[in-house]
């Protein structure tokens, strides 16, 4: 890159600072997210479905006894938000997520901004890492905001008495909020592959509805494998599992297995798509708008 | 790497083809630096593609392009140090303010692009409307954003694509003054357009193209010379003056045009005597003013040697064109 530094040319336009890198592109992509209503249409969803869960349970004797912690939802507010992934993985985080990674392409070409964004000094490859990166920062946002609230409406109104284990014993309140963030960040790794993908389909669409609705149909198709007895042998490397993979560790000992695997499965999910939507990206013509 | 050698705009050979379409057909073109360089064609021939791939936003099939000596392909952003300019209309985030866009594309550009902002809405008078979102910004408005997003750049290459397209005649007016400006402060300029009058007034250079490919290229005085002088007259007495135009030794091409008529004549002599004649007949002149050649007609020529388009019964749509075209010699008699 030395040519950057010793270009300039006789009448050239004096260059005193540096060239853009991905964080520039990544605050304004954060920026243009903040500035949308689509962004909040997920967030408010995130906010919204622990509300109507903690109303459902005052206002219903039963509970959901047959998931992990569904029995001791009115013991302590802290197995709300495992039961809240529970219920969040089968489609409500696909869609949180596809909402905003399976836009964020699509959308400058809607508005016709991608010649807009890519006439300026930032190369399509930076463009594309900084829109990865927002998209993971909005899904990571929506999961404290979904998790946050379970917890703290959770605790207001049943306490944060310790937590019954998956293995049946008692972790106190501060470890139970030690593994509930290590949960969150096992839970993060299949919602990370569902971005990846929404991503490539976002670029290879060029159309946010497709591109959301695609990556939705992708998640819900796994699940519908993964309950198809026949095809037992390869539910361990479904995404649809991997929205499991948390469970581990709120166990005593913590079973660290179903978490590796997540990590290696996610990572064969998200890694193509993510590598097959930025050679798109940066090889495509930006035609129209 | 020598940027310094290397012309503000030069492609060779350059194809683009979509299917069976050659949108782009072996392009030619050389922009000098300092240069106004007038694009010109009509709608679908190929000038929006050919600034695309000179912007490096799409692939050419065949050929290169290289700004100041560097390929966009090759060398990625870093070959569009010192250029900017916009492709078909300007577009921003509609949901973000004139102003929270010109910041993000500052932000984008790097260097002290930041600092640039509040000149150049001044420059393209939107400092009042600069906290308002994109979305209420009418054409006209999109379009100085546009030129003032370019500015931000300090470029020395500017490349609009049909600028005036849109506009009311006032922004039109606006437009072509603030490019006269840039151009006069010694940026280099390839305007493209459709409007023959625009290109008369703005550049020194010209391409034509059509159908995807440079038919002509060269100055632009030189081109106004080859395709001989027209003059639009009106008179109190069309038919009378029709008759006495034919008559007239040095007035060829006679052709009606609504209320009116043109004809051609090499010299200005000729012209001189038949206002001299239709006077001595009785007709009074209302206006006899040379007329700027239409791109249609232009085209027509330089396609189909000498011929004119009165002359094969299409004279009203040619003239109709014609008139659709201010001429700025006009304005100045």
């Amino acid at each position: 890159m030395s040519a950057v530094a010793e270009r300039a040319p006789a009448g050239a336009a004096p260059r005193t600072g540096r060239r853009p890198g991905v964080g520039a592109i990544y605050r304004w992509e954060l920026r243009k997210l903040r500035a949308q209503k689509r962004t909040f249409l997920g967030f408010g969803m995130a906010v919204i479905v622990p509300i109507i869960f903690i109303v459902a349970l005052e206002l219903q004797k039963g509970g959901p006894n047959d998931v992990p912690f569904g029995r001791y939802v009115r013991e302590t507010g802290l197995a709300i938000p495992p039961v809240l992934l529970i219920f969040g993985s089968i489609w409500l985080f696909p869609l949180i997520v596809a909402l905003v990674a399976g836009d964020i392409v699509a959308n400058e070409d809607g508005n016709g901004t991608l010649k807009t964004i890519l006439t300026r000094s930032v190369d399509r490859h930076q463009v594309f890492v900084a829109k990865a990166l927002a998209a993971i920062t909005y899904a990571v946002a929506a999961l404290l905001l979904f998790a946050g609230v379970g917890l703290l409406l959770g605790g207001v109104r049943y306490g944060l008495h310790p937590l019954t284990s998956l293995s049946g014993t008692r972790i106190a309140t501060g470890r139970a909020l030690e593994l509930m963030a290590a949960a969150l960040g096992a839970y993060l790794l299949p919602v990370v592959a569902v971005a990846a993908i929404a991503l490539l389909l976002s670029t290879v669409t060029r159309n946010s509805a497709a591109a959301i609705v695609g990556a939705l149909m992708v998640s819900l198709l796994m699940q519908l494998v993964g309950i198809i007895s026949g095809l037992a042998a390869i539910k361990p490397y479904l995404l649809s599992t991997q929205f499991d993979a948390w469970q581990g560790l709120l166990r005593e000992p913590a079973d660290w297995a179903p978490v590796v695997r997540a990590a290696w499965v996610c990572a064969l999910y998200a890694l193509p798509a993510f590598v097959a939507g930025l050679t798109v990206f940066v090889r495509r013509d930006v035609a129209g708008g | 790497m020598s940027v310094a050698g290397g012309h503000p705009i030069e492609a060779r050979g350059l194809v683009k083809r979509y299917g069976a379409l050659t949108a782009v057909d072996h392009v030619d073109l050389t922009v000098e630096a300092g240069c106004v360089y007038g694009y010109l064609g009509p709608n679908g021939a190929g000038k929006t593609t050919s600034l695309r791939m000179l912007l490096g936003l799409i692939r050419p099939d065949e050929g290169v392009a290289r700004l100041f000596g560097r390929d966009p392909l090759q060398e990625g952003a870093a070959a569009l140090d010192g250029v900017a300019g916009f492709v078909e209309a300007p577009r921003f985030y509609p949901y973000l303010s004139g102003r929270k866009n010109l910041e993000l594309m500052a932000a984008l550009d790097g260097g002290d692009a930041r600092d640039r902002i509040d000149g150049a809405l001044d420059t393209v008078d939107l400092a009042d409307r600069q906290t308002d979102k994109v979305k209420g910004y009418s054409h006209g408005m999109k379009q100085r954003l546009g030129i003032a997003a370019a500015l931000l750049r300090a470029p020395r290459l500017l490349l609009l694509d049909e600028p005036t397209t849109g506009l009311d005649p006032a922004g039109m007016r606006d437009m072509r003054l603030l490019v006269r400006r840039l151009a006069d402060e010694g940026m280099t300029v390839l305007l493209s357009s459709h409007l023959m009058g625009e290109v008369e007034e703005l550049c020194d250079r010209v391409a034509i193209v059509r159908s995807g490919s440079v038919i002509y290229e060269g100055a632009l005085d030189a081109l106004l010379r080859s395709t001989g002088q027209r003059y639009r007259l009106r008179t109190t007495d069309d038919e009378r003056a029709h008759a006495i135009c034919r008559a007239q030794p040095g007035v060829q091409e006679v052709v009606s045009a609504g209320k009116g008529l043109t004809f051609a004549a090499e010299q200005e002599r000729a012209v001189a005597d038949l206002s001299v004649a239709l006077v001595e007949a009785g007709v009074a002149i209302t206006a006899l003013v040379p007329a700027a050649a239409s791109l249609e007609e232009l085209f027509f020529r330089l396609t189909e040697g000498d011929g004119l388009p009165g002359q094969n019964g299409d004279g009203d749509r040619a003239a109709s064109a014609r008139e659709g075209v201010p001429s700025s010699t006009e304005a100045t008699r």
